[in-house]
């Protein structure tokens, strides 16, 4: 096995980076894949929350990085899905007591044992997104129908454009059908002419997002939900599947028109 | 290689040989250390090529003569002066020497016709400006791309975006108000040229008719852009 690191990240606070990893991760771990994610939000832990496992904490990242346990320790294992791993953030350190070269090496060691790494970027444009996005191989921006949260996913992608990592890949999160019709939510089309990146995943707003990570149950356990079955489905984009976008509207509404979109790009994988 | 002690007198060795540069002083009183230091390194100097920037002195022919036989004498041969006076460089032009120093990129181009044109400095952009982006430059900028919202262009001169304008664009940083900002959609965050700022109000829809943006009566104005 030699797994692929994907970085999820977004530059603004509160999109659902968080979230997507934890749900993108049980995913890939139903469909059989050996998964590790890595929480890279030092000081502001959140991922073993949302993924129902902080509770089994002992080690954490710094610890490793500092020697203080070997990196399988760290790996709590998921009682679910016994393929799925977290190596949890410290809370009590900040984004200095780890360095890129630190969790590029890190992933390294990993890279040999399973088929995919995780890495949960904190918000912003410093030292905590410079870790997360060392030793990406692939860069998933999650963003909102919102003009701040673009402005920032803009700004990320040139980051990421920049040190030459990627390839880029965009998940539209929190996209709620309704307020888009009405035309008081950003256009989809409208973030992807200016990203101009290539979107893998449209997740819809679903109060089970809320419901589930208050319980440590992310969404996509079961895709009973609609935003389950969106993290499941790009899971599977990831995995090389072609897999339609859900049709959130009935109408000839934006996704229907995103689709076609996309089709004729041609180029989803 | 030797170096001056004397302030007066400084040679260095350049492609074509030597060249001298003289400092403040009299005429007679620079033309002696000039020989005096080649006297006394004979050796070395023989058989060079000399240039000598004489800077304001005026040099009158005579002078120039004698000092380019002294020079021969002692196994030197000089083949330019430059002077910032046109006088001295007449002077040397008449004589039979250079005035200016062969360069691989001439100071001031050589002149052509009049159907040759110089051109201006620009600078070519060939991808998307994203948000956090920053170009500055004294000269002009063409963008073959989009300027996204949060990036910034400076520029001396114009600015010329073949694609969206969504960001913030400064022309005429220097204070040049003939410089213009073109785009083939305008919608930028803030427009400035010179030392005025404009905010463009656009509204949902969009006009994606090229525009272009210039100063008039100090105040910018956005107009269709055109061939003129």
């Amino acid at each position: 096995m030699v797994a692929k690191v994907v970085t999820v990240t977004s530059g603004k606070g509160g999109v659902g980076k968080t979230t997507t990893t934890a749900n993108l991760a049980v995913a890939l771990a139903t469909l059989g894949q050996k998964v590790v994610c890595i929480d890279a939000d030092i000081g502001l832990r959140n991922l073993d929350v949302v993924l129902g496992l902080e509770n089994r904490i002992v080690y954490d990242l710094v610890d490793v990085v500092e020697g203080r346990c070997r990196l399988r320790q760290a790996m709590i294992r998921d009682k679910r899905l016994p393929e799925l791993y977290l190596i949890p953030a410290a809370q009590t350190r900040d984004k200095n007591a780890v360095s890129p070269s630190d969790m590029s090496r890190l992933c390294e060691e990993l890279r040999p044992e399973v088929d995919w790494i995780f890495i949960d970027s904190p918000a912003g444009i410093e030292r905590g997104f410079r870790n997360a996005l060392a030793p990406a191989d692939m860069v998933l921006v999650v963003t909102n129908p919102e003009v701040s949260a673009v402005r920032d996913a803009d700004r990320i992608i040139g980051i990421v454009e920049a040190e030459e990592k990627g390839p880029v890949r965009l998940i539209l999160n929190r996209v709620n059908p309704n307020l888009t019709r009405r035309g008081d939510m950003l256009n989809a089309e409208d973030v992807l002419e200016l990203l101009a990146v290539e979107l893998i995943g449209i997740v819809p707003e679903d109060e089970n997002v809320i419901i589930s990570t208050n319980k440590g149950q992310p969404v996509a356990l079961d895709g009973k939900s609609r935003a389950g079955l969106a993290f499941q489905n790009i899971a599977r984009r990831l995995m090389g599947e072609n897999v339609p976008f859900l049709n959130l509207d009935s109408g000839d509404g934006f996704l229907k028109r995103l689709t076609r979109l996309f089709r004729s790009g041609g180029t989803m994988g | 290689m030797p170096t001056t002690a004397d302030r007066r007198v400084q040679i260095k060795g350049i492609r074509e040989g030597l060249l001298v540069t003289f400092g403040e002083g009299e005429w007679s009183e620079l033309r002696t250390a000039l020989l005096t230091y080649i006297q006394e390194q004979a050796a070395f100097f023989k058989g060079a090529r000399l240039a000598i920037d004489v800077g304001n002195h005026v040099v009158h022919a005579a002078e120039m003569g004698s000092l380019r036989d002294r020079l021969s004498d002692l196994g030197v041969s000089l083949w330019a002066v430059l002077s910032n006076s046109p006088v001295t460089e007449r002077t040397a032009q008449v004589l039979g020497l250079a005035t200016r120093l062969p360069s691989p990129r001439p100071e001031r181009p050589v002149r052509r016709g009049d159907t040759e044109l110089e051109g201006e400095n620009a600078v070519l952009v060939q991808r998307t400006l994203r948000s956090g982006y920053r170009l500055s430059t004294r000269g002009h900028v063409v963008v073959i791309g989009e300027v996204n919202p949060g990036a910034e262009i400076y520029a001396g001169g114009s600015v010329v975006v073949w694609g969206r304008l969504r960001g913030t664009v400064h022309a005429g940083i220097e204070g040049n108000t003939a410089a213009v900002i073109c785009a083939l959609e305008m919608a930028p965050v803030q427009l400035r040229i010179a030392d005025q700022v404009a905010v463009i109000q656009t509204g949902r829809r969009r006009k994606t008719e090229p525009m272009m943006a210039r100063l008039e009566n100090g105040q910018i104005v956005l107009e269709p852009w055109k061939g003129k």
